[in-house]
């Protein structure tokens, strides 16, 4: 997933479109997340500035919520489901296959490839369920989650 | 003539493949001068029928699955377009045992409708609720709701008319619905595909309690893992802005109502319904201590009905068929229909809609023909992370939410996940516990540090050190956190646990299991 570079201005002007709404921390983290990968550490005070709230609420915003990162993604972001529905078809295995496969911890930082847990994606009865830079997989192996990766890095 | 094939675009669906069979029948149709018309449905719920192709018949929709990409040459030659007969063949979608059976009244339009087609919504007994609803007193349609006995599908039950007349009653300046579309619960998925393959049901009966309740704006709460279901929300939502449906003069009657969506965060706890309030507010994803009760000051101060998805889908059914069709539905208290979602190691998993009060192995063995894996069946939790573990000898228990409260479980939001004879329950109580402290939002001391010392405690149960001493602290810790905790978080992490103590003791002794 390609991401547009950060700047202040660039930031300013994502936030312009989210600072009036009504409860506007959350949506203006998500949007500049969505905007450049991952939020940056100047846009604490951006956020503040612009919702006029203070820089202690936006960052209790910012490490409250799984989703927020503070750094700029992977190329590949592999999220794994590690919940009951799917620790009952061997999801547990397939983060042990995946681990070795990818040669990547989860839940640590990569370059390449970062791999998540994740609890529940909603696709209990086809699992384990997977996804791949935001894109479901049900019945996923080591290998399917292989080919998925090459065919979005390679179209 | 131009044939009529309907594929799925159900997130389930396409997670095997239902984009590139779509695509490989829109291809091989050209090569071969067919000319079809391929409609993206939501799942029929079969989801282990999927990819289900359906094709329009003169005797109506048959299908065939499930369908690989490499399937549609050999459908084409075998002339599936016109019903031909293959091997993967299924007969009329209707006459299918598996879906037959079942009692489609929150589902009945799902996987058969085109999901953004408000003509196709129409035709399908859509907006019949909501005209009827417009020319009732709010009165009478909080009194046809209560009639109804419809209770909350998030998992709480709590009686929905109730809830409306408590915010019909409080006067404010600005009233909202909110739904609950943060379904987080692992084995559950109806929420996800009514949404995406019938998102009008959802906007009717939001629009129904808004007309009844005197509010004038809407939020649907989606949680970041459904972004189909995201997307799929905000075009109905558009679609229906320009139908003159959603927005200052509701289908021309004067009312006012609009609907946003907002994406969650990636947090469990968000589900809980105060904890959802303050992340629409934008903030941290906090529980708020009750009372004050949200009907009287939920979303930013203001009175607030906050539903489930499939409560809010089951109104306009309501509202178009009367109270008393669907109070005829269900056992005691249990009343109505439930959306099952049949989950896990399971051979035919997927959605199964019918009345309150089949059994849980009706479910299982039956529905779900058993394991995936063709191992005998060990354990069963019903209700979500924070619902129990069952063995094989509740089988036989009625799935309402009487009776499964009486079996120290609950039905919570109505999914079924099951486990073969490989699970160890001790693993998956620790697990109950981690995903706890992983989840907490941390306001109270039970759940914020119960949940951490309970994983520890465990632990130290699986290694063998003090197993009878840390048995009864763990059951300790389990009613300090039961009692003590502020939302259901805290206070029901110990079911999974203490159901798993109960009726799987031998994964809980060391040697035991080892001999196991």
């Amino acid at each position: 997933m390609t991401h547009a570079p950060w700047s202040v201005d660039a930031a300013t002007a994502v936030l312009a479109t989210t600072c009036d709404k009504p409860g506007p921390i959350l949506i203006s983290l998500q949007a500049l997340q969505e905007e450049f990968g991952y939020v940056h550490e100047q846009d604490i005070e951006l956020v503040a500035k612009a919702c006029n709230v203070s820089r202690a609420d936006v960052h209790g915003v910012l490490t409250y919520y799984h989703d927020l990162r503070t750094s700029a993604p992977a190329i590949t972001t592999l999220r794994i489901c590690v919940a009951e529905a799917c620790q009952a078809v061997g999801s547990r295995d397939l983060v042990n296959d995946v681990e070795r496969s990818f040669n990547a911890r989860m839940d640590e930082a990569g370059e390449s490839v970062e791999l998540k847990s994740v609890y529940c994606l909603g696709n209990c009865a086809l699992g384990p369920s997977a996804m791949v830079n935001g894109v479901l997989v049900g019945r996923a192996s080591a290998q399917t989650l292989m080919n998925a990766t090459h065919v979005q890095v390679s179209s | 003539m131009t044939v009529t094939i309907y594929v799925p675009k159900d997130s389930a669906a396409c997670s095997i493949g239902a984009d590139l069979v779509a695509m490989a029948i829109e291809a091989e149709s050209i090569k071969r001068g067919i000319s079809v018309s391929i409609i993206r449905n939501g799942s029929r719920g079969a989801l282990w029928l999927e990819t289900l192709v359906e094709v329009v018949t003169a005797e109506g929709r048959v299908a065939y699955g499930p369908v690989a990409p490499s399937d549609v040459d050999s459908l084409f030659d075998s002339g599936f377009h016109f019903g031909g007969d293959h091997p993967l063949a299924l007969g009329k979608t209707d006459d299918i045992e598996w879906l037959a059976r079942q009692d489609r009244v929150t589902f009945a339009r799902v996987g058969i409708v085109d999901p953004l087609s408000i003509a196709d919504y129409q035709d399908h007994g859509g907006l019949v609720g909501l005209r009827r609803a417009l020319v009732m007193e709010q009165e009478e349609i909080v009194t046809e709701v209560t009639q109804s006995g419809l209770r909350g599908r998030g998992g709480a039950g709590f009686p929905a008319g109730i809830k409306w007349r408590t915010v019909m009653a409080t006067n404010a300046d600005r009233k909202y619905i909110c739904c609950n579309a943060d379904e987080g619960d692992s084995g559950t998925f109806a929420d996800r595909m009514l949404m995406e393959g019938d998102p009008f049901t959802l906007l009717e009966g939001m629009t129904i309690a808004a007309i009844a309740v005197g509010a004038t704006e809407g939020v649907i709460y989606v949680r970041s893992e459904y972004p189909t279901a995201y997307e799929t929300l905000n075009r109905a939502i558009e679609t229906a802005r320009e139908f003159g449906w959603l927005g200052q003069n509701v289908l021309g009657s004067g009312f006012e109502f609009d609907i946003r969506t907002r994406i969650g965060g990636g947090s469990y706890v968000c589900g809980e319904e105060t904890a959802m309030l303050e992340s629409i507010e934008g903030k941290r994803g906090v529980v708020r201590s009750k009372p004050p009760l949200p009907a009287i000051n939920g979303l930013f101060g203001r009175p607030t009905v906050i539903n489930n998805v499939l409560t809010l889908a089951t109104v306009p059914a309501i509202l178009a068929e009367g109270a008393e069709a669907y109070q005829g539905k269900g056992v005691g208290r249990s009343v109505g229909t439930q959306v099952f979602q049949l989950a896990g190691n399971i051979a035919r998993g997927g959605i199964v809609e019918t009345a309150f009060g089949v059994t849980l192995d009706t479910l299982v063995n039956d529905f779900g023909a058993g394991t995936l894996t063709g191992r005998p069946v060990r354990a069963v939790q019903i209700g979500g992370p924070l619902g129990a573990y069952l063995p094989v000898a509740s089988m036989s228990i009625s799935m309402d939410y009487e009776s499964l409260l009486a079996a120290g479980g609950m039905l919570g939001h109505g999914g079924v996940v099951v486990f073969d004879e490989s699970v160890d329950l001790a693993q998956q109580a620790k697990f109950a516990m981690e995903f706890c402290a992983i989840e907490s939002c941390g306001k109270c001391t039970p759940c914020r540090v119960g949940s951490v010392r309970g994983a520890e405690t465990i632990e130290k149960i699986i290694t063998g050190h003090d197993v009878e001493g840390n048995k009864k602290l763990l059951l300790d810790l389990c009613e300090v956190m039961t009692d003590g905790s502020l939302c259901a978080m805290g206070g029901l992490t110990p079911l999974p646990v203490r159901s798993a103590m109960l009726h799987f003791s031998e994964d809980f002794d060391r040697r035991a299991r080892d001999q196991r």
